[in-house]
């Protein structure tokens, strides 16, 4: 189709940029690598697993957790060269390759650092320790009397020895050393430094190759053609359809699984269009109008207590001063800027696909389920792709690529279109809370009962489309686990009860989405804390520190009040008369009451006319131990600010009985940049702490701080994000 | 039959052939010229991701056919951007102001931005994001995005 000109020519022309063609290594895919499987340990208590140093003195780690576009590779690097004295550039990072990289279960959960980060930590003290006892030997002197620098062993007198020379391409064979002393962090020269990323350069000069950018020799091209109701089924193909199409190969239909191949990719997507197809059933979603009753309705299949103290009923029975609220959550897609995208070749009696799955090991099993092969036959690498936010598309697209490649003995890459997206990733899932509190006649909070309703699920991986479609074996069940977390709460009132009632099903296919199900119930438990301080004349500041027995809790939330200037409110301070007001409002959490403290302070202006929030400024103080890189946690901080105000002002899944209706950015809007906030960041400084997760604690106060300051602003409790216009003068005709 | 076009980019002479004039620009710069900068994000003209400039205009690659593109405009990708093997100075700015989460959106981000300061040397805060008020990114960069930008232009 295209007379290709050489892509270097192209970027050396006169008043081009010249780039070094430094290749980073998922810019090499090529088909043929991929069909001899290297050996090399993979358990996760083996060092070699982890890491391997070269004659040279380099450094490869390989890394189960991935970079989703955190920093997270950058922060490993740091890790990896701060335990072993070698420069950051001498370090390189494998993620994600099943046949390379350890299973250290999925990136997700904000655990990268705080479990995988802690593990490559471990295996690089072990390996330091199997060095300095090798130096030692060579060198004649105690391991005690030996310093490390720049991957250089010495002696005292000056002897020394280099790591290439001590074990260089050869194995540790060693297990994780529990005991194997880490570095004393007042010794850290590069952990707790804000290292500039690595990816950063390549990623703003386009030298970087995103999963959506790659490519592999003899690739085809492919495009799904969705069901026109979730779970139709296909009646019939009209292959007619497509024939003026000239580059396509071959239309593929497996089951409900429809999908189509082409030489070239413009072709693909013009086939998919064009390609008419009959399609019966389906549909019968819920309507949408009446989301929260059919919620309501839905099977509660398991009851869990997440917490309790004393006989909160009884209490609440008895009590003169009650109150009592129900809070929603919308459904929520992820809507990554880039859609999802894979490529798939068979070999040898071999799969390998190159996914940006934040949980290859997992995607590895599912489709060696999927295509009836053994686990050992299937290798799935990790390719960066755009921002991932928890289970999105990027494991269905596998999916689809693999029946495709099967379909065409082709390698294929399958490219999601938007609509493909928006329609039909996994979705964060509806949430709904009733929450109940008792006051005593003092203003003392005698009981709190919340009540949430979420669908059950455990840790395993979600269902892949192309399995359900093309009616292939695949493991069933709804799988957003870890969405209970943070119902919980951190105040020590004199009775308590916080129930999780699991139910049988839930709309649409759910998954995780950036703090899954701890957003919801943080939204709920701390607009209903703000509910009760203010029903108790009490600053909600004060109200909380009341209620806290944990000294790094209290003082983060002093803190906060320093930083972001919290002026004392027992009451919303209405300005009846403007038609703008501006309030304040706050918000704390202890992350699953055992990670990351995180307040912050929100300042909006309300028009009470339209019924329009702007979110001014947020100020966001956060302990979250150790620090590997602070500017990084900055970014997410700032991300997860940004995203959460975006997500609560603005997004809901809309549908019909059949489909996801909100398919592109005009039907799904997001926060765009005349609307962000300023915001503010302090860090707590605990360089001598654990390290715990900084990817989503922070996005769990953001709707209640939003919800408690539109209260101080107007007077008006919002409940229901999203809060869009018509639900805030609904809360204003209300008040 | 497969039709040869000639397209200016990045300073040369690019010829790609194809069967429907209709087809977006972006297909001809990442699949035929095998070009990583504009991104597909939407295909919709939603987005920015696929942001390129022609004769120093942001388009949007993504919904610009091929027929719309002259013979003799000047395609300007993220690669073509800097000079004489430096990045441009919006590029050193948003490495500066580590204005990157997963950057999928940083092409368009700065290829719209050198829109803008072709027109406006000295923007304010205000001006920048209403020139970035359609450009979507999902990782919450915003902030650092619009400090890169006032970087680039305060050098
Ligand atoms: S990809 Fe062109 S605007 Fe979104
Ligand atoms: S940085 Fe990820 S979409 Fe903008």
């Amino acid at each position: 189709m295209f007379d290709t000109l050489d892509r270097r020519a192209l970027l050396q022309g006169s008043g081009a940029l010249i780039v070094s063609f430094a290749l980073r290594p998922a810019a090499s895919l090529a088909a043929d690598k991929a069909a001899a499987l290297p050996s090399k340990p993979v358990a996760i208590d083996e060092v070699d697993s982890f890491l391997a140093i070269g004659r040279d003195g380099r450094v490869t780690v390989f890394s189960g957790k991935v970079d989703l576009g955190t920093g997270v590779e950058t922060a490993m690097t740091q890790i990896a060269a701060e335990e072993l004295d070698v420069p950051m550039a001498r370090v390189h990072i494998v993620q994600g390759d099943t046949a390379l990289t350890p299973d250290q279960g999925p990136t997700y959960g904000s655990q990268s650092i705080q479990i995988g980060g802690m593990q490559l930590r471990q295996a690089a003290a072990t390996a330091r320790k199997a060095l300095l006892t090798m130096a030692s030997q060579k060198l004649g002197a105690p391991v005690e009397a030996l310093t490390v620098a720049d991957g250089v062993v010495t002696a005292p007198g000056g002897k020394h020895v280099a790591y290439g020379d001590l074990i260089g391409d050869k194995r540790f064979t060693a297990k994780l050393d529990k005991d194997a002393p880490a570095k004393d962090p007042k010794n850290y020269k590069l952990v707790g430094q804000s290292a500039r990323r690595l990816d950063i350069p390549d990623k703003v000069t386009a030298r970087f190759t995103y999963m959506q950018d790659a490519r592999v020799p003899g690739m085809l091209h492919g495009r799904v053609v969705r069901p026109t109701a979730i779970g139709a089924t296909l009646e019939s193909v009209d292959e007619s359809s497509v024939r003026g199409i000239p580059d396509l190969v071959k239309v593929v239909r497996e089951g409900n699984f429809l999908g189509v191949v082409a030489r070239s990719e413009w072709g693909a997507i013009r086939a998919a269009q064009a390609l008419k197809a009959t399609w019966s059933g389906g549909g019968g979603l819920p309507d949408q109008a009446k989301l929260w009753e059919h919620v309501r309705n839905t099977k509660i299949v398991k009851e869990e207590p997440t917490s309790t103290v004393g006989d909160a009923d009884a209490v609440l029975n008895g009590a003169a001063k009650k109150l009592s609220a129900t809070y929603d959550f919308a459904i929520h897609t992820h809507g990554s800027i880039g859609p999802s995208c894979a490529i798939a070749t068979f070999a040898d009696d071999q799969l390998t696909v190159w996914t940006a799955s934040q949980a290859t090991h997992a995607l590895r099993q599912q489709l060696a389920k999927m295509m009836a092969m053994p686990a050992e036959k299937v290798r799935a690498i990790y390719v960066e792709g755009a921002g991932c936010y928890g289970r999105n598309g990027h494991e269905d697209a596998a999916g689809d690529a693999a029946l495709m490649a099967r379909a065409v003995g082709k390698p294929v890459r399958v490219q999601w279109m938007r609509a493909d997206e928006h329609g039909w990733d996994p979705k964060g899932p509806p949430t709904l809370i009733d929450c109940k509190a008792a006051l005593g006649p003092d203003g003392a909070v005698a009981a709190w009962r919340t009540d949430f309703y979420i669908p059950q699920g455990g840790a395993g991986p979600v269902p892949l489309i192309a399995a359900d479609l093309a009616k292939l074996p695949y493991d069933v069940g709804l799988f957003p686990g870890g969405i209970q977390g943070n119902s919980a709460i951190p105040y020590k009132f004199a009775a308590v009860a916080t129930r999780v009632h699991r139910l049988e099903t839930t709309p649409f296919r759910p998954s995780w989405i950036r703090t899954p199900g701890r957003m919801q119930n943080t939204f709920a438990n701390e607009s209903f804390l703000d509910e009760l301080a203010a029903a108790a004349n009490a600053d909600p500041l004060e109200f909380r520190l009341r209620y806290l027995d944990d000294a790094r809790g209290k003082e983060l939330l002093q803190r906060l009040g320093t930083f972001a200037k919290w002026q004392k409110r027992t009451g919303p301070r209405t300005t009846p008369s403007a038609d703008k007001a501006t309030g304040r409002g706050l918000a704390y959490v202890f992350y699953e009451l055992n990670r990351t403290y995180v307040g912050a302070v929100a300042d909006v202006e309300v028009d009470r006319k339209s019924g329009d929030v702007r979110v001014t400024r947020f100020a966001v103080v956060q302990d979250c131990g150790q620090i590997i890189n602070p500017d990084g946690v900055r970014n997410q901080i700032e991300g997860n600010v940004i995203q959460t105000v975006s997500r609560t002002l603005k997004e809901q899944l809309t549908w019909d009985s059949n489909l996801v209706t909100s398919v592109d950015w005009s039907s799904y809007p997001i926060l765009t940049f005349p609307e962000v906030p300023v915001i503010d960041i302090d860090l707590v400084e605990r360089q001598t702490e654990k390290p715990w997760g900084a990817g989503e604690p922070s996005a769990a106060v953001i709707a209640p701080a939003i919800s408690n300051a539109v209260f101080d602003a107007v007077g008006a409790r919002l409940r229901s994000v999203p809060f869009t216009p018509d639900k805030v003068q609904a809360a204003l005709r209300a008040t | 039959m497969p039709r040869a076009l000639t397209l200016q980019v990045n300073g040369r002479s690019a010829k790609v052939e194809t069967d429907d004039p209709d087809m977006p620009l972006l297909y001809a710069l990442r699949d035929g010229l095998g070009l990583h900068g504009p991104k597909f994000g939407c295909g919709l003209g939603q987005c920015g991701a696929c942001t390129v400039l022609i004769d120093g205009e942001a388009v949007r690659s993504c919904v610009t056919p091929l027929s719309a593109v002259a013979a003799k405009a000047k395609i300007t990708t993220l690669e073509g951007l800097g000079k004489d093997g430096k990045p441009h100075p919006l590029q050193q700015a948003f490495i500066d102001e580590q204005a990157v989460q997963c950057g999928y959106c940083i092409n368009g981000m700065i290829m719209q931005s050198a829109a803008l300061l072709r027109t406006n040397n000295k923007p304010d805060e205000a001006a920048i994001r209403e020139a970035l008020a359609n450009n979507l990114c999902r990782c919450g960069t915003h902030a650092r995005i619009v400090r890169a930008v006032q970087r680039a232009t305060s050098v």
